[in-house]
């Protein structure tokens, strides 16, 4: 008696109802289409601007703001000495912060201490960088070791948040078998829980090390830039690929701009490049 | 769709006859207590998480106006089951099924079917109180009627009062209906969410374990709303509680499962007393006699 | 009060029972976690202390003096308040919808392999470092909006207060399109984890009373996760406020009050990068370091909003970067 009773349609307001379930689930579509057509024209736009501009004198000469641009091989020279003491700096003190966080953080003082570094995690650069420059730069001039510095401090939150992360998915038998052993606390955590999360921290620390090669705004306030190799850490201005890009973008000759695209796109790669690092070894692990 | 829709509450202590509209727009002056509720039936039907067959051709007649119980031990798949009967089933990730369910002779899995129509048609009580958290005891009850049309203030009143009464809630809650639905406790939301289905006026309501977490005396209240409420719908309810399947249902159905990782399947489907006093199969007597599960 | 922390920690206990390993490590571990606290805090004070000069120069009056004239030595901070504002707030507005509607595709519509797949890409968007899309924002996006967006754009809304005169590629505008696509991710990640944080019961209530998926969303899952996704969109905010490089090359850096966002303008952070190099005199750089204080003490109140809209609704731990 009631054939097509489930059929929709059958009243004006179910068919207003089907088409703005249509018109929403097409609106989520379109959206999710920008985001993705966004990176689409980013990324493909630096390569093909960048990729022109590449040539073996662009990565063995020197930065120069004038004229007809230069190469980057002096702020290559930069980013990787900077990022290195970031990463030897900033990881074992985020490691450090996330066992806190994880072994002795169960209570409000750590609670308030993970409140701050998730809140530390939004802070500005540029605030850091200022921050070093006052602390360091107005002392010591100019210098490298300033802006790993202030690197590492991007990085503390990120790798200590996430080490927390990961111990905590360690599972308890395995820290028990171990102290039942009679091994105290701090070899248990360096012998057995540490390697067990090993690949989960790596992780977490590449993605830091991502976030924070493509930085630039701290820079300006401890490594300054410069057109010259420098190859010492501790003195003098440096340049920086990321650093290079920002002057290149202001800059009033058509042959620097270009040498900006250059620079870009060696960022892109190696800031996209550490992130795919991090991905896959996120990804064999859980293939393990 | 010539049907008389008129499940109307007539209240006692208020004389005056609730008016309603029926589906072809003509409004009922006397609404009747009673209402001949639609018939399921299902036939060969296989549903799958993913790749794994959860449960595997099951065919049963749905009687209408009656309670059918489904009963069984954990993971023999009667609560897969009950999904299926309103393709609640297949929102689940990986969720699939095949086979037909008719209601009333029309496959809820036909072509041309739209599963909100379905859904609608055939409602459904879940095994934890799920009442909408940021709504209040009156919103929720009428959350699915505002999906369809406009309602007037007066006419949603009289529904929310007649769905509440029906699922024995109206007396515990007539002076708080704008409180958050929260403030219950489980067994009254339970309760609250069964109005929350009656609201929309279904043919058939399913209930899956609905009071699993519930303590006794919130048990007997929802059984003794479902012995009411049978003379309006046609009820299907999966249950772990033999004694409740005994007492308050015409049909029970068993379902089992030979080993681990096999397939659920309808072992034995009868009236309910045959169930319990002189079932077929052996495994139904160990089960509803208590040896097992 | 050394003695009482360390009886506090059983350091004692555990040095007297010769547990010596125990006692450093867990002093080590102690010292680093507070570590973040103290150097949060030092920033703070950093910032503030060398902003002293320009604070004795000026009072309360920096925040809402517009003046910034490096000759006179005289600086203010309104307008890159009004910069940092006014570029947040609209690019909060258009992420908005984008990075929900994401969330939405990625929870309620998409299969797990699309889902997984979107989802880093949407990821990759976030890796882009802030310089490329400024790069890319200033040679790309502003030409662009001027040769086919302008055109149209302005006759619609050129009449109304805030959008009038002439559009520049230089612009409040380009800016804060540039930091809606970079403070994307932030909406979107976030608001998926609070999305799946919202219990199926909830999904299935709503279905089985006869909905759509849209009323489904839209009536039971978002009133459940308004809380976290507005923590999602005020931690979005906080970026966006913070955000430098992009805007700097972008913006134009004008440092005056701006009266449409077609026109330039400069915020806090673009202001303290753009003219840190040839700040000279004490006074000069003594406000810039005030900005940048006045800058953290908004991006900080902002994100402890954020974070505690968002720790009351989210299950699990968040990632303090947002990532999928």
């Amino acid at each position: 008696m009631a054939a097509g009773q489930l059929e929709s349609g059958a009243t004006a307001s179910d068919r207003r109802r089907k088409l703005m379930d249509k018109f929403m689930t097409g609106v989520a579509y379109f959206f999710t289409f920008i985001a993705i057509a966004v990176l689409v024209w980013v990324i493909a736009y630096v390569i093909i601007r960048g990729i022109s501009v590449w040539s073996p004198a662009f990565f063995t000469e020197n930065t120069a703001l004038f004229g007809d641009g230069g190469g980057i091989y002096n702020a290559m020279y930069g980013t990787f000495v900077i990022v290195l003491m970031a990463i030897a700096i900033g990881v074992p003190m985020g490691i450090m912060a996330g066992i806190y966080l994880a072994e002795f953080g169960d209570n409000r003082l750590g609670d308030f201490v993970r409140f701050i570094a998730d809140t530390m995690a939004g802070i500005p650069s540029i605030a850091v960088g200022l921050f070093m420059y006052g602390l360091l730069i107005l002392i010591m001039g100019w210098n490298a070791f300033a802006g790993a510095c202030a690197l590492a401090i991007l990085m503390l939150p990120v790798v200590a948040r996430t080490t927390e992360g990961i111990i905590r998915l360690v599972p308890g038998e395995i820290r028990e078998a171990s102290l039942a052993l009679g091994l105290p606390q701090w070899k248990t955590m360096l012998r057995v829980v540490l390697p067990t999360a090993a690949a989960g921290i790596i992780t977490g620390a590449f993605l830091a090390v991502a976030r924070a090669a493509g930085e630039t705004a701290p820079l300006i306030f401890t490594i300054l830039g410069s057109n010259f190799f420098n190859s010492n850490p501790m003195e003098g201005a440096m340049a920086a690929v990321s650093l290079y890009v920002y002057q290149a973008s202001s800059s009033p000759y058509q042959a620097v701009q270009e040498a900006g695209w250059g620079a870009a796109l060696v960022l892109l790669l190696f800031v996209l490049g550490l992130n795919f690092i991090a991905r896959a070894i996120a990804f064999t692990q859980k293939q393990n | 769709m010539e049907r008389n829709k008129t499940k109307e509450q007539t209240s006692k202590e208020k004389a005056t006859p609730k008016k309603q509209e029926s589906q072809t727009g003509q409004r009922q002056a006397e609404a009747p207590m009673e209402h001949t509720a639609q018939s399921m039936e299902v036939n060969g039907l296989n549903a799958y998480y993913g790749g794994f067959k959860a449960i595997t051709d099951i065919g049963m007649k749905i009687a209408p106006n009656k309670v059918t119980a489904l009963i069984g031990p954990s993971g023999c798949g009667k609560s897969t089951f009950i999904r299926t009967l309103n393709r609640m089933h297949e929102v689940a990730r990986g969720g699939r099924v095949e086979g037909e369910v008719l209601l009333d002779g029309e496959d809820i899995y036909g072509k041309n079917v739209d599963p909100v129509q379905v859904r609608r048609k055939i409602g459904m009580v879940f095994q934890k109180p799920n009442p909408f958290p940021t709504m209040t005891i009156y919103d929720n009850v009428v959350a699915g009627l505002k999906l369809q049309k406009r309602h007037k203030k007066g006419e949603l009143d009289d529904i929310v009062e007649g769905s509440l009464r029906q699922s024995a809630l109206w007396d515990e809650v007539k002076n708080k209906l704008n409180d958050s639905g929260m403030s219950l406790s489980g067994g009254q939301q339970q309760r609250l969410c069964i109005a929350r289905t009656l609201a929309v006026e279904p043919e058939v309501i399913l209930l899956d374990e609905p009071a699993s977490a519930l303590d006794p005396m919130s048990t007997m209240k929802i059984e003794d709303a479902m012995l009411e409420l049978k003379k309006r719908y046609t009820i299907v309810i999966v249950t772990h509680n033999m004694q409740q399947a005994s007492r308050a249902s015409d049909y029970t159905g068993f379902f089992f499962i030979e080993d681990m990782g096999e397939p659920g399947q309808l072992w034995e489907f009868a009236e309910t007393e045959k169930i319990f006093t002189r079932p077929e199969r052996k495994e139904t007597e160990d089960y509803v006699t208590g040896r097992f599960g | 009060m050394l003695s009482a922390l360390a009886s506090r920690l059983n350091l004692l206990k555990q040095l007297r029972q010769g547990n010596f390993g125990d006692a450093v490590f867990k002093i080590l571990a102690y010292f680093f976690g507070l570590f973040l606290l103290f150097i949060t805090l030092f920033i703070m004070y950093q910032l503030l202390f060398q902003g002293v000069p320009a604070i004795r120069e000026f009072g309360i009056g920096f925040l809402w003096s517009t003046e910034f004239d490096p000759v006179q030595q005289q600086f203010g901070a309104l307008q890159f308040i009004q910069g940092t504002l006014v570029t947040a707030f609209i690019s909060m507005l258009l992420a908005a919808p984008i990075g929900i509607g994401i969330a939405a595709f990625l929870v309620e519509i998409a299969p797990e392999r699309v889902n997984r797949i979107v989802g880093f890409l949407v990821e990759m968007l976030a890796a882009i470092p802030s310089v490329v899309y400024g790069l890319w924002g200033i040679f790309v996006l502003a030409p662009f909006l001027r040769t086919y967006v302008e055109p149209w754009l302005i006759p619609v809304v050129g009449w109304i207060p805030g959008f009038e005169g002439p559009f520049r590629g230089y612009s409040v505008f380009t800016a804060s399109l540039v930091l809606t696509i970079m403070i994307l991710p932030t909406v979107a990640a976030i608001s998926r984890n609070v999305l799946q944080a919202v219990p199926r019961d909830q999904r299935e209530a709503m279905l089985a009373l006869g909905s759509t998926r849209w009323e489904m969303f839209s009536k039971a899952v978002m009133p459940y996760a308004k809380g976290g996704v507005i923590g999602a969109l005020a931690l979005a905010l906080g970026r966006a406020a913070g955000e430098t490089m992009a805007v700097t090359i972008i913006i134009g850096n004008a440092r005056r009050v701006f009266t449409s966002v077609f026109d330039q303008g400069a915020t806090i952070a673009s202001v303290i990068a753009g003219n840190f190099t040839d700040a000279s005199g004490g006074v000069y750089i003594s406000s810039l370091f005030l900005l940048g204080f006045v800058l953290f003490i908004l991006t900080l109140s902002i994100n402890v909003v954020a974070r505690l809209l968002i720790r009351a609704t989210s299950t699990g731990p968040t990632n303090p970067t947002g990532g999928f």
